[in-house]
């Protein structure tokens, strides 16, 4: 076994960019008040139009920008629907993901890389320069950086200045903010926007730089994986970062197992999450937030399987099926929902605003 | 500028004439989208809607609507209850995959028994178990621990994709396949074959079964205190719980309900039309049904017509594939604008349009 | 010196007129009383002052100059500020952010805090900056928006019926803090329909019924009665009652605690309390101090724990809400549409709602709509539902006309425990009448019942005996007979009274 768990962070980076991406967007979105169950779609279609373009055009900028552009209008089509025809949001944002994904099956016939695209990669100056470390994790390439400079950006905007608190503030209450002269729809359409240019830039992402190719499907369920982080981080931008990182860890360890054939990695992988698992556990009943096994819902699962798969291991279990470790980020997925039980849901979420009521 | 103002009352005119403005409507737009990818609008319009059912091959055709309506009419009519009730199954489609593996599975189990009386029916019911179980994952999930069944009916849809896939070259793998992917054909398979029931008219038990689903759902939604209970949760949860619905038992049965039709539909798809369980199986049934369930107004009898009608835009689709070289991805981007028609020309029923100054009571 | 003057201010809506050429104005450092029922009109008025509403003819001038405020911003530019009735809060925000939402100019963020704590000491009104607006009381919420409104130092403070969820405690530091604001100049709209109020507070009232000015008047020197004739137009009858002898103890709640049902609720806390047959007992408090919680617990909504609500003697803590209504449990909640009935379902549907256990209105899961809908007519005639028809959807109802059915359906169903909350909130007097009159009677035939208000003259009117809810604790229930509005503003007041005595302090 050769892995270097340097390379395998930075891999880990990589894989969960496109889905933090979305998510800082669905987050902003929800935060207004508006669910849109549409990111799949927008995501893919992002994904095709930043194929066609950057491929078309040789630049990877462009390509970038015409996918948060297709993204945003097509986030457009929902935000007309559920704003101003006042339709039902969850209905809407799944016909966007059915829509979105045949608009980008549609676009993408035959597209083909005429132009290759390379995404300038950009060295972090002095940071990356650390021996070892340095070249790996600060040597990305700049969508990387961009999607933790835009967490950043959104925390800051949400809770340091007054659009922010506008903004927040249509998600808990429309009608009170309507009753204060906000403009609840403008401000929802605006969300809306950037939700839709979000998803489009996650989706080139997949289809220029994390597989970069172009098929039918290809974002293969991150859109809404995105969705789930989002209920995940409690609608807080930081804690997106630890979901859209477990979630890549995921990924990436599936990748590495399936190529590696041994259970040498999943055997650290497991050890560590079991340790982390413990050491939340027992800090959070040190500190007397919460102690009972309920509360910690996360950690028990996390524990219970781990002792699972260390039975198992035991036993003198050697390989598992290649075939089924493709589930694992979706089971990923829920063991994390269940665990972490969703708090601080903005109070307007999803439902229809109309001044008159 | 327009504004819109709510009804006191829904209007009676608007309730019926809204899907049908909304077809007229997705017609003009899918016009406008054909004649863009350089295609004669027209004719492919009258591919998709003339063709099929009155053109030269409808003989052929006809029975095909049937066979596509079934089961998107049997899912439908499932995730009708659960959506009035404001219960999101989305994942129907990995209820209706379960549903498939578990009735084939079954059925393969008993290969090669001749009793058909015993072989099909324990295949429908594995296959209504199959799927009622993936659906009441989620239900379990959020009544215990509050969560979102939107997120996890859609995760378990890839879980199930993966299985399939896996199952197909794996578990249930023809053993006399020479190595090739894919199940024995179970449609070949007399003892477990859901073959049609009168040659020629694409009438098998899965069509039976849809009919019996929507009149019996039409009854329950209408006449029964469970219908009831489901449109007063949907509506105004406070009220359903103040007149004593218990809404855990309501996620429940609802998700249970849909996902055992969807798991139905499943077992009909793979031991009729399908033949087997292959990677390749004949997907979204699960997805396009959210639209059939929507176009037919979440009513059992709107249903009915809307599987018919998106039936149709699949066989229409097909048709104006050989004949205009129409994409297979358009008639999906055609599909979509259906749900978005159908869901913008809905407001009418609730609200009335007004000219005037944009101002607030 | 005039402020504010309304000329001929007319609105219409389809199918209603709420205002029709209204005429009045408003001097400087004056507190002006709106007086009228619901439904007269005061809404439709403040919101064009506010610019939420742009009047068909008539128009305004504030301090001489023509005065139409395009939206609030404008108002509030012009030195409009309002509280509403239903604050515009935001729960999960805090009062700092909740206060900086209100402004159109706020002070930075880092100095807003200090802001409010210079303001709320300056008017007796203490409030914590960092709090979160969903964990204050009724009373500090007011607070929030009044200090609010006060950072933008105001011309004219409109203040929609400020007092329905204070207690008379709370009452008496407001008027301090609004006669303060009166002295240095502020003009006050004062909206509201408690007579005894404006005549302690206003220098001048106007009077508005259907739309129209039907009077003006110095509160100070007319009576109660006078204003309420030219109010409600005719002269009233108050319901008749006997105190009957009060028979078996059938409703009783012991030692009864429950923890709030959800974040911003309120945790019940050992309440003891006992009904007998024949009786009425009121139950006051703010609202928000557990209300809705006590109606839940014993309309089955919520359940609680084994003995804590025993009815007969038989402990139902356990029970469904159906189950509960077989034995002859109904209850009544406070918020008509969207709990008490479903707004989009037809009356029919909403007979059904709660009918079908007593009235027997299904079979074997099967429903009788038949019988449904002659349950709903008798309603609809019992109790004088103005409607259409039973196939009428709830929310094409008036409040009154849907409040009146959804008291109707319980009392119809003759219950032996009846709970109600809030049951003439929003009513008109006529109706609200009604209903108290048809809650004595079915007292009279020797059901327990119980009447959760906040308007104590209501409670005054029907009860035999009161207690107070306060913070989900209820005080020991005593005889009305002679009981004063003081008293009972003690024993509301609870933990309020030492936040008043610190105020004023």
């Amino acid at each position: 076994m050769d892995i270097n768990p340097i390379l395998l962070l930075a891999a880990v980076m990589v894989a969960s960019t496109p889905v933090l991406l979305a998510a800082i967007g669905e987050l902003v979105v929800e935060r207004s008040g508006v669910l849109n169950l549409g990111v799949e779609g927008m995501m893919i279609t992002g994904a095709v139009f930043g194929y066609i373009i950057g491929h078309g055009s040789g630049s990877a900028i462009g390509g970038f920008a015409a996918a948060a552009l297709a993204g945003a209008c097509l986030s457009l089509i929902f935000g007309f629907l559920t704003q101003f025809l006042l339709t039902n949001q969850t209905a809407t944002g799944l016909g966007l993901t059915l829509f979105g994904l045949g608009l980008s099956s549609l676009v993408g016939q035959g597209a083909t890389a005429t132009y290759p695209v390379t995404v300038p990669r950009l060295p972090i100056p002095l940071l990356s320069d650390i021996p070892s470390l340095g070249p790996i994790l600060f040597n990305h390439d700049a969508v990387v950086y961009l999607s933790i400079l835009l967490i950043v950006l959104v925390w800051f905007i949400m809770f340091r200045t007054r659009a922010g608190l506008i903004l927040r503030a249509t998600g808990e209450n429309h009608d009170a903010a309507h009753a204060l002269g906000y403009p609840v729809r403008l401000v929802r359409m605006l969300a809306i926007f950037f939700g839709g240019g979000c998803a489009g830039l996650a989706g080139a992402y997949i289809s220029l730089v994390r597989v970069p190719q172009w098929t039918d499907g290809i974002t293969a369920g991150a859109g809404w994986i995105a969705l789930a982080i989002v209920v995940f981080a409690s609608w807080k931008p930081f804690r997106l970062l630890i979901g859209a990182y477990l979630f890549g860890g995921v990924t990436v360890l599936q990748l590495n197992l399936q190529a590696d054939g041994t259970l040498a990695l999943l055997d650290i992988a497991i050890g560590l999450l079991a340790v982390a698992a413990a050491v939340v556990w027992l800090t959070r009943s040190i500190t007397k937030k919460a102690a009972a096994p309920m509360d910690n819902l996360l950690s028990v699962i996390i524990l219970v399987l781990s002792v699972v798969y260390g039975l198992l291991r035991l036993a003198g279990m050697q390989t598992i099926p290649i075939e089924y470790l493709s589930m694992l980020p979706y089971l990923a997925t829920i063991a994390v929902l269940v665990g972490l039980r969703a708090s601080n849901a903005p109070a307007s979420l999803g439902k229809t605003f109309h001044a008159s009521t | 500028m327009l504004r819109l103002e709510k009804r006191p009352q829904p209007s009676t005119f608007w309730t019926y004439a809204a899907p049908l403005v909304a077809v007229v409507v997705t017609i003009l737009l899918g016009m406008a989208l054909f004649a863009s990818l350089g295609k004669d609008p027209v004719g492919a319009i009258r591919a998709i809607f003339y063709e099929p059912l009155f053109g030269e091959f409808s003989f052929y055709y006809r029975p095909e609507v049937i066979k596509k309506a079934a089961p998107l009419i049997l899912i439908a009519t499932g995730l009708a209850f659960g959506f009035r009730a404001g219960v999101w199954n989305i994942g129907a489609e990995g209820q209706y995959i379960m549903g498939a593996i578990c009735g084939a599975g079954v059925a393969l189990a008993f290969y090669p028994s001749e009793s058909r009386w015993l072989v099909f029916p324990l295949a429908i019911i594995a296959g209504t178990i199959g799927g009622a179980v993936w659906g009441l994952i989620p239900a379990l999930l959020k009544v215990k621990f509050k969560t979102n069944e939107i997120l996890v009916s859609l995760m378990l849809v890839y879980v199930a994709q993966v299985l399939i896939t896996a199952f197909s070259s794996g578990l249930m793998r023809n053993p006399d396949g020479h190595g090739f992917p894919g199940s024995r054909n179970l449609s070949q398979y007399p003892a477990a074959a859901n073959s049609e029931l009168f040659a020629g008219t694409g009438i098998h038990w899965g069509v039976i079964a849809a009919l019996i689903a929507v009149a019996v759902a039409y009854v329950i939604l209408t006449r029964h205190q469970f219908g009831f209970d489901v449109r007063l949760a949907g509506q105004s949860p406070k009220a359903a719980s103040f007149s004593g619905v218990n809404p855990n038992k309501l996620v429940i049965l609802s998700l249970l309900l849909s996902g055992g039709l969807a798991g139905l539909a499943g077992v009909f798809e793979v031991t009729g039309p399908a033949g087997q369980i292959l990677g390749s199986f004949p997907k979204f049934y699960g997805f396009t049904a959210i639209i059939v369930a929507y176009l037919g107004r979440l009513h059992p009898v709107g249903i009915l017509m809307a599987g018919a009608l998106m039936a149709l835009t699949y066989i229409g689709g097909e048709v104006a594939q050989d004949r205009q070289q129409l994409p297979a991805a358009a008639i999906m981007v055609f599909q979509g604008m259906l749900l978005f028609s159908i869901l913008g020309v809905d407001v009418l029923t609730n609200y009335r349009l007004r000219f005037g100054k944009n101002e607030v009571r | 010196m005039t402020l504010l003057d309304l000329r001929g201010l007319t609105k219409a809506y389809p199918g209603v007129v709420a205002n029709s050429d209204v005429s009045f104005s408003i001097g400087e450092g004056e507190i002006h009383a709106l007086l009228g029922e619901n439904g007269a009109g005061k809404s439709t008025l403040v919101k064009t002052i506010y610019g939420l509403v742009r009047p068909d003819a008539g128009d305004m001038t504030l301090a001489g100059q023509p005065f139409s405020p395009s939206d609030p911003r404008a108002a509030r530019g012009s030195g409009i500020a309002m509280v509403f009735q239903h604050f515009s809060l935001f729960d999960a925000l805090t009062v700092a952010e909740n206060i900086a939402l209100g402004m159109d100019n706020p002070p930075p963020r880092k100095q807003i805090a200090g802001r409010i704590r210079e303001v709320s000491e300056k008017y007796g009104l203490p409030l914590d900056p960092d709090m979160i607006v969903g964990d204050l009381s009724a009373g500090e919420r007011q607070r929030v928006e009044i200090i609010r409104c006060l950072l933008q130092s105001p011309r004219l403070l409109i203040m929609d019926e400020p007092t329905s969820v204070l207690t008379p405690q709370e009452v008496n530091i407001l008027f301090e803090t609004l006669r303060l604001l009166s002295e240095q100049g502020t003009s006050i709209l004062y909206i509201s329909h408690k007579l005894d109020e404006i005549r302690a507070l206003c220098h001048r009232a106007t009077i508005l019924r259907l739309g129209k000015v039907v009077g003006e008047c110095d509160p100070r020197a007319t009576t109660s009665r006078e204003m309420a004739e030219m109010m409600v137009g005719t002269v009233l009858q108050a319901p008749q009652r006997d105190y009957a002898e009060a028979g078996a103890e059938i409703l009783c709640l012991k030692n009864l605690s429950a923890p709030a049902p959800h974040q911003f609720g309120t945790a019940l806390k050992n309440i003891e309390l006992t009904v007998r047959a024949g009786e009425v007992v009121g139950i006051g408090g703010v609202a928000g101090n557990g209300q809705d919680e006590l109606v839940a617990a014993l309309s089955g909504e919520m359940r609680t724990g084994e003995g804590m609500v025993v009815v007969d003697g038989a402990s139902i803590g356990g029970l469904t809400p159906n189950a509960r209504r077989k034995i002859g449990v109904c209850a009544a909640p406070e918020e008509r549409n969207g709990h008490a009935a479903a707004p989009d379902m037809t009356l029919t549907e909403n007979a059904l709602l709660t009918g079908n256990t007593r009235m027997v209105l299904s079979k074997n899961g099967m429903l009788d709509w038949a019988k449904a809908r002659d349950f709903a007519d008798s309603i609809i005639n019992a109790f004088d539902v103005r409607t259409p028809g039973t196939e009428t959807t709830a929310r094409a109802l008036s409040g009154g006309n849907l409040q009146k059915f959804v008291i109707g359906r319980e009392i119809l169903q003759k219950p032996k425990v009846l709970v109600v909350n809030q049951p003439t909130w929003g009513v008109d007097a006529a109706a609200a009448a009604s209903i108290r009159q048809a809650l004595l009677d079915l007292a009279a035939g020797g059901s327990a019942v119980v009447v959760i208000s906040q308007d104590l003259d209501e409670i005054l009117e029907i009860a035999d005996r009161f207690a107070a809810l306060n913070e989900g604790r209820l005080s020991k229930p005593v005889s009305t007979k002679g009981l004063s509005i003081e008293e009972i503003g003690l024993m509301l007041g609870g933990a309020h009274d030492m936040e008043a005595a610190h105020a004023q302090a």
